[in-house]
């Protein structure tokens, strides 16, 4: 019995375990032995879950009483900012430190009834807010690839956790592309599902119009399991849309598909040159197995960028009115109330959220609405439109996932602006309610070191199957890649 | 111009205190977010455009018990910093 942690995909543990190969106590203790060591170094885990091996025991009951799934028995690491009962979740922030959640969320009741055994909560920029999971407030992540730099974020943990083989698959959120950033940076795949595929209830909302729950995992083939798992209505998320709903009726995925390039935003300034070169290869690549390729003009679409960091902020300004250190997490003592909020808020957030509530704070106030928030809102309606119409001629939309490869840690710390540049290209599709993949479509040379590079796809609403027909694709042509 | 006392004043709003320091240094990055955010004023758009995200239909449900009271008290005021007999507790709302 041969465990290797990093290279065993979810579909193929699940076969092994089918087979009696190996039992799921044995496949989450390798995988729990593995994931400890990695850590020390990487700190994607804030917490591995004592009762890890009592539900893997349970697993092995329901694959002996052949009420298996693909999932039963898998061990999976899940983002500090989602729910369990009974477990801490603190969002990667003091200001929730000791706090446990009182319930399930969704993702998580349905893995569970699915038998996957749930190994530890992972690390994350605090409150979701960041591209290099630097803001922890319990450590930094490093990337498994190369631990002097970042894993990308805010779901830097998730990504390690799987790129590290320390699980065999991971939950994230993304809210301008917190699951598919990270995984382009690491070398795995990410997916942000179509906005109301996938139930919010237990995740902390951070902008609740623009959040979404999604995998990583190593292979397409792994996040597509995983996706269908969490997927469906769920009553007590009001955004997620009915089962019924016509939006999720598709037509058949033809074989070859067509994909749009928006070409002026890919030639853009910022753009890192081998990124570049990467997916022009890519694309050639894809050209060779059949698909097309089509130029495409979205010109609202370098807006995106400005629209995210009106609305988001405002949302957030809104959402983490909560912490206010009466119900839950950290207070600070004072003599009246109005500075226990004050001291409370300023000492338990991290300066990254304290500028994003500011800054929504703004947008929102009196006199500046009408040009930023409402203005933004207008500019969002144009985004969703253009992607809309676009998508009757093509299948899906190709862009890299991200401007450059893993960055340094400390390297963009100074400039939040620079910071933000890194969500370019993933922010449009949580800005048009649209589903997005990134792929690993091979690495670039940095200081002697290959750093992986990925390839994003986004499609129309609920259309997650063309993702992962392009993604695929994409996986099979790698080799190919130059 | 973002000035410093906007942000003293986005800080009372936003119940967060700021250290003298925070505040410069918040100014003149809030400015210079606000600056590149601004060019959304370049792209036209319908004036009376409506939010468009997610579905238009009724979520309500009836107006029942949805579990017999006190059934989550418990838990829910373990995360509580301050309680008494079952209720979270505050200072003087003044």
């Amino acid at each position: 019995m041969n465990i290797d942690p990093t290279t065993l995909t979810i579909r193929a543990a699940g076969e092994a375990l089918r087979n009696k190969e190996y039992s799921a106590v044995e496949l989450t203790e390798a995988v729990l032995v593995h994931a400890k060591k990695e850590n020390v170094t990487i700190n994607a885990y804030a917490e591995f879950f004592d009762d890890a091996l009592e539900q893997a025991k349970h697993a092995d009951e329901l694959l002996k009483n052949g009420k298996g799934t693909p999932l039963t028995g898998i061990p999976l690491g899940i983002k500090d900012n989602m729910l369990m009962k009974g477990k801490l979740a603190t969002s990667g922030s003091k200001i929730l430190e000791g706090h446990r959640g009182v319930y399930d969320s969704t993702v998580v009741a349905k893995l569970k009834e699915a038998g996957a055994v749930i190994i530890g909560r992972t690390n994350m920029d605090e409150f979701a807010m960041g591209s290099s999971s630097e803001t922890c407030a319990y450590g930094p992540v490093k990337n498994p690839i190369d631990p002097t730099r970042v894993p990308g974020g805010s779901s830097g943990g998730s990504a390690a956790a799987v790129a590290m083989g320390g699980a065999l698959g991971t939950l994230g959120s993304d809210t301008g592309g917190s699951i598919r950033q990270p995984a382009s940076l690491t070398g795995i795949v990410g997916l942000k599902p179509t906005y109301g595929a996938v139930s919010r209830y237990g995740l902390m909302a951070m902008a609740s119009s623009l959040d979404q729950i999604g995998p990583f995992a190593k292979t397409v083939d792994d996040a597509e399991i995983l996706f269908h798992a969490i997927e469906g209505f769920d009553q007590m998320d009001s955004t997620s849309v009915p089962n019924e709903h016509p939006l999720r009726t598709k037509g058949a995925l033809k074989e070859k598909l067509t994909i749009g390039v928006p070409e002026s935003f890919i030639a853009m300034d910022g753009i890192d040159e081998d990124v570049r070169a990467n997916f022009r290869a890519t694309l050639e690549a894809l050209k060779k197995e059949g698909h097309t390729i089509k130029q495409i003009e979205l010109p609202s679409l370098p807006y995106a960028l400005s629209v995210y960091y009106v609305l988001m902020p405002a949302e957030v300004s809104s959402n983490l009115a909560r912490f206010d250190g009466i119900r839950y997490g950290l207070s600070v003592e004072a003599e009246k109330l109005i500075d226990v909020y004050m001291k409370t808020r300023g000492e338990g957030f991290g300066k990254e959220v304290r500028r994003r509530i500011l800054l929504g704070t703004y947008v929102l106030s009196a006199g500046y609405y009408d040009a930023y928030y409402n203005k933004a809102v207008a500019v969002r309606r144009t985004i969703t439109r253009e992607l809309e119409e676009a998508f009757k001629g093509v299948d899906v939309i190709a862009t890299p996932t991200s401007p450059v490869p893993a960055f340094k840690l400390g390297e963009k710390t100074d400039d939040p602006l620079q910071m933000y540049l890194a969500d370019i290209f993933t922010v449009p599709a949580n800005i048009a309610s649209i589903p997005g993949i990134s792929v690993p479509s091979g690495t670039v040379v940095r200081d002697g070191a290959n750093l992986p590079v990925g390839i994003q796809f986004m499609a129309a609403r609920f259309n997650e199957e063309a993702l992962f027909a392009a993604g695929k694709s994409v996986e099979k042509t790698r080799d190919d890649i130059v | 111009m973002l000035q410093r006392n906007d942000v003293e004043h986005l800080g009372l709003l936003a119940r967060i205190a700021l250290s003298e320091e925070e505040k410069d240094e918040f100014t003149s990055e809030l400015d210079s977010v606000l600056s590149y955010v601004s060019e959304i004023s370049k792209v036209t758009t319908d004036a009376d455009a409506v939010p468009l995200v997610g579905e238009l239909r009724n979520v309500m449900r009836e107006d029942d018990a949805l579990n017999p009271g006190g059934e989550f008290t418990e838990e829910i005021l373990k995360n509580a910093p301050a309680t008494e007999d079952g209720y979270v507790k505050v200072k003087q709302i003044f």
